[in-house]
C-alpha cells in the first residue's frame, strides 16, 4: 500500500516546515535548559565525591573516628599537618570522623528519603487511582498526620527508643516524611488520569494494574524525583538537629549533625570543630538542591510548556 | 442495512453530580451492521462522546449506565458483562480512536512499544513477534519507515503520523468495530482528509464497521452510509447520509446543514443555531431543543415527542412530522428573548438581531 506514504511524505514535510519558525522562538528557552544541564552535572559529580568519601571513609581516615589520641596534648587542636582539621576536645581527630560521619549523615538521608519517596508514591497511587470514597479517606487521614509537627512526633518516638539503633532512625524519619510527596503524587496522577492515553490504554484492554505500572507511574516520577533530591538535604538537617538534641546518632559515633552540634558551644575559641561539618552540611545541601532543581526544570514538561508559552 | 454487529437499545448513562443527575446519554436506540459506517453528529454537549465511551463501557464514576441499557455486541451484552471479559473485548474486538493525537500517546514510551503493547495484551506473542507486527502495522497506515519511525517517541512525530498511530493501535487486532471519537478535529485540514482516506482504505481492506463520532458534517458527507443526530442525549433523527442532506426533517438538523458553509455562497456572516445546548443536569421540558426551534410551539413545550417514522429508515423526533404546515410559519426561537431581552416576557417581540451575534453555535466548524 505505497499511497498514503507518497501522499503523506510530502504534507508531513510541509507541516515540518510551518513547525520550523516556532522551534526558532524556542532557542532562547533552550539555551536556558543547555546552563542547568550543566549546573546538574557538577552538583551530580559533587554527590558522588561525597558518596566515594563516605564508601571508603575506612581507607581515606588517618585516624580511628573514636580513638581519644591524646586527651592532653592533642584537646581542641587547631588545624595542623597531622590533623588537616584539626582535634575535638576528646583530642579525636576531626578529619577522620567527618570522613566517618558522612556514612551516617549520607545513607540517613539518602535511605529515609528512598523510604518516604517509595510510601509517598504507593500512597498516592492508590488514592488517585482508586478516587472516590477510598480517595477521601486517604487523604483525611493524610491530613492527620500532616497535622503533627514532624519533630516533635520524632522526638516523642526517639526519646523512648533508647538507644536508637541506624536502622530506626532511617525508619522514623522516613516514615515520617512521606506526608507531601503523597500528596503531589496524588495531584499529578488525576492529571495523569484525564490524559487521553490513560483513558486510550483502558479501551485497548489494558487492565488496572498495568495502567497505574505503565502508563501513570512513569508519568508521575518526574516531581518525586525531584522532591526526593530536594528532601535528602531537608533529612540532613533534620538528622543534624537531632543529634543536638542527643536522639540522632549516639555518642561516640559521628555524625556531621552530632560533630557540629558538640564544637557549637565553643564557637569562639575553638571554631574549626563546628566550621567544618558546618561547611560539609552547607556543600551537601547545597548539591542536592542544586540538582534537585535543575532535574525540575529538565524533567518537568509544564515548566517547558511554560517556556514556550513565552 | 447488514446484519447488525452492534445493537444499542435504550442506552442510558447518567452521571451523578452535585449539581444534579446528568442525563447526558438518556435512551440512545441505535444499531450497526458489519462493515457498515455510521455517523453520529452534533455539537459538544449532546452526549456523543459519552455513547462512544459507554459502548465501551469507558465511562467512570460518578458516571454509570443505568440498569435497563443493552449493548449487544456478537451475542454478548456489554452492558452487563464482567471487568475480564471487557477487557477482552476492548481493543480485540472494538477498539477507540481519539480526538487529541497530542495526548493519546504515553510520552514515555517509544510509538511501536505502545502498539506492541496492545498485542502482548491480547495475543501470546513474544516481545519480538508483537514488536514486528507493530511494525507491520505502521507500515499499513501509511507511515514511511516504520521500522525507524516505531523506535521514536511520540513527540517526535508530527500530529498527522500520531494520529496514524493512534489508528494502527486500535486496528493491530483486527478488530469487528472501530469507534472513531472525532479523529480527525484536531488535525490540520489536509491532513484531515489523509486520515479519513486511510480509515476508509482500512475498511475495505479489513472489513470492520466505523462509528465516526464528529461534529463536522463535511467528514460525514464523504464516509457515512447513515448518520445519527443527536441533541439533548437522545438521538433526534437517523436518516441515510443522502437523505440527511437533501430533506433533513428534524429542525435541529436543520440547523446544522444551515451552519456549513456553503461554496459560491456570499454571506457576511456565518448562520448559527442560536443559543446553546442546555445542561445535561436539566434538560427543556417537552421537546429538549423546542427553545431554540424556530417551529416550536404549544404542543413542544409539554409533550416530549417520539421519534416518529418519516419514510422507511428516516426517523426524526419531531412534532412536525404530524403538524408539517408548522414548518410554513417559523419564529424567532424563545432563546433569543432570552439572552438578548432583559427582562422581556418570554414569547415577547424582539428584533432578535442583536442576540443572534451573542450566540455561537460551536458545532459548525467550517
Amino acid at each position: 500500500m505505497p499511497s498514503p506514504t507518497r501522499v503523506s511524505a510530502p504534507a508531513d514535510r510541509l507541516a515540518a516546515s510551518l513547525v520550523a519558525p516556532a522551534m526558532a522562538a524556542d532557542a532562547p528557552s533552550l539555551v536556558t535548559r543547555r546552563r542547568l544541564t550543566g549546573t546538574m552535572w557538577w552538583s551530580l559529580a559533587l554527590i558522588f565525591l561525597l558518596c566515594i568519601i563516605a564508601i571508603f571513609a575506612q581507607q581515606l581516615a588517618p585516624y580511628p573516628p573514636n580513638a581519644q589520641l591524646d586527651i592532653i596534648g592533642l584537646k581542641s587542636r587547631p588545624p595542623s599537618g597531622a590533623h588537616p582539621l584539626g582535634t575535638d576536645q576528646y583530642s579525636r581527630d576531626l578529619l577522620s570522623r567527618m570522613l566517618f560521619g558522612a556514612r551516617i549523615s549520607l545513607s540517613v538521608a539518602m535511605l529515609a528519603v528512598l523510604l518516604s519517596a517509595t510510601v509517598g508514591t504507593a500512597y498516592g497511587l492508590i488514592s488517585g487511582y482508586r478516587g472516590g470514597r477510598v480517595d477521601a479517606v486517604m487523604m483525611r487521614l493524610l491530613d492527620a498526620f500532616l497535622a503533627i509537627p514532624r519533630v516533635l512526633l520524632l522526638v516523642a518516638v526517639l526519646a523512648l527508643w533508647s538507644p536508637v539503633p541506624l536502622s530506626a532512625l532511617i525508619l522514623v524519619i522516613g516514615l515520617t516524611g512521606w506526608f507531601e510527596v503523597s500528596r503531589l503524587v496524588r495531584a499529578e496522577v488525576l492529571s495523569v488520569m484525564q490524559r487521553e492515553y490513560v483513558v486510550a490504554a483502558r479501551g485497548l484492554g489494558a487492565s488496572g494494574p498495568r495502567i497505574v505500572w505503565r502508563h501513570i507511574l512513569p508519568n508521575v516520577l518526574n516531581p518525586v524525583i525531584v522532591s526526593a533530591t530536594l528532601g535528602v538535604g531537608n533529612v540532613i538537617i533534620l538528622e543534624a538537629g537531632l543529634s543536638y538534641l542527643g536522639i540522632g546518632a549516639r555518642a561516640p559515633t559521628a555524625s556531621w549533625g552530632s560533630i557540629f552540634f558538640d564544637g557549637s558551644d565553643a564557637f569562639q575559641t575553638t571554631w574549626w570543630i563546628a566550621l567544618f561539618p558546618g561547611l560539609a552540611i552547607i556543600l551537601t545541601v547545597l548539591a542536592f538542591n542544586v540538582f534537585g532543581t535543575a532535574l525540575r526544570d529538565t524533567l518537568d514538561p509544564h515548566q517547558l510548556a511554560g517556556d514556550r508559552a513565552r | 442495512m447488514a446484519d447488525a454487529l452492534l445493537t444499542i437499545e435504550n442506552l442510558r448513562t447518567y452521571f451523578y453530580g452535585e449539581a444534579g443527575v446528568a442525563r447526558a446519554v438518556d435512551g440512545v436506540t441505535f444499531s450497526v451492521g458489519a462493515g457498515e459506517t455510521v455517523g453520529l453528529v452534533g455539537e459538544s454537549g449532546s452526549g456523543k462522546s459519552v455513547t462512544a465511551l459507554s459502548v465501551l463501557r469507558l465511562v467512570r464514576p460518578p458516571g454509570r449506565l443505568e440498569a435497563g441499557s443493552r449493548i449487544a455486541f456478537e451475542g454478548r451484552d456489554l452492558a452487563t458483562l464482567g471487568d475480564r471479559e471487557l477487557r477482552s473485548i476492548r481493543g480485540a474486538r472494538i477498539a477507540m480512536v481519539f480526538q487529541e493525537p497530542m495526548t493519546a500517546l504515553n510520552p514515555v514510551f517509544t510509538v511501536g512499544d505502545q502498539i506492541a503493547e496492545v498485542v502482548r495484551i491480547h495475543a501470546k506473542a513474544s516481545r519480538h513477534d508483537a514488536w514486528q507486527r507493530a511494525v507491520e502495522m505502521l507500515q499499513i497506515v501509511g507511515i514511511p519507515a516504520p521500522a525507524q519511525r516505531a523506535k521514536e517517541y511520540p513527540h517526535q512525530l508530527s500530529g498527522g503520523m500520531r494520529q496514524r498511530v493512534v489508528i494502527a493501535m486500535a486496528l493491530v487486532m483486527n478488530p469487528a468495530l472501530v469507534i472513531a471519537d472525532e479523529p480527525t478535529t484536531a488535525l490540520d485540514v489536509t491532513i484531515q482528509a489523509q486520515i479519513i482516506e486511510l480509515l476508509q482504505e482500512l475498511q475495505h481492506r479489513f472489513g470492520m464497521s466505523i462509528l465516526l463520532i464528529t461534529h463536522d458534517l463535511g467528514v460525514i458527507a464523504e464516509t457515512v452510509s447513515r448518520v445519527l443526530v443527536m441533541y439533548g442525549g437522545e438521538i433526534v433523527e437517523e436518516a441515510a447520509v443522502k437523505t440527511l442532506f437533501a430533506s433533513a426533517h428534524h429542525p435541529y438538523t436543520e440547523g446544522l446543514l444551515a451552519a456549513m458553509p456553503k461554496l459560491g455562497e456570499n454571506r457576511e456572516r456565518l448562520r448559527t443555531i442560536p443559543g446553546t445546548v442546555p445542561p445535561p443536569t436539566k434538560w427543556p421540558h417537552g421537546c429538549r431543543f423546542h427553545d431554540r426551534c424556530p417551529y416550536a410551539w404549544e404542543r413542544c413545550l409539554s409533550e416530549h415527542p417520539p421519534l416518529y417514522q418519516i419514510e422507511s429508515g428516516h426517523v426524526s423526533r419531531c412534532h412536525l412530522a404530524e403538524e408539517p404546515e408548522r414548518r410554513n410559519h417559523p419564529h424567532e426561537p424563545l432563546v433569543m428573548h432570552e439572552v438578548g431581552g432583559l427582562g422581556m416576557e418570554r414569547g415577547g417581540s424582539g428584533t432578535g438581531r442583536g442576540p443572534r451575534e451573542n450566540s455561537a453555535d460551536r458545532s459548525a466548524r467550517s
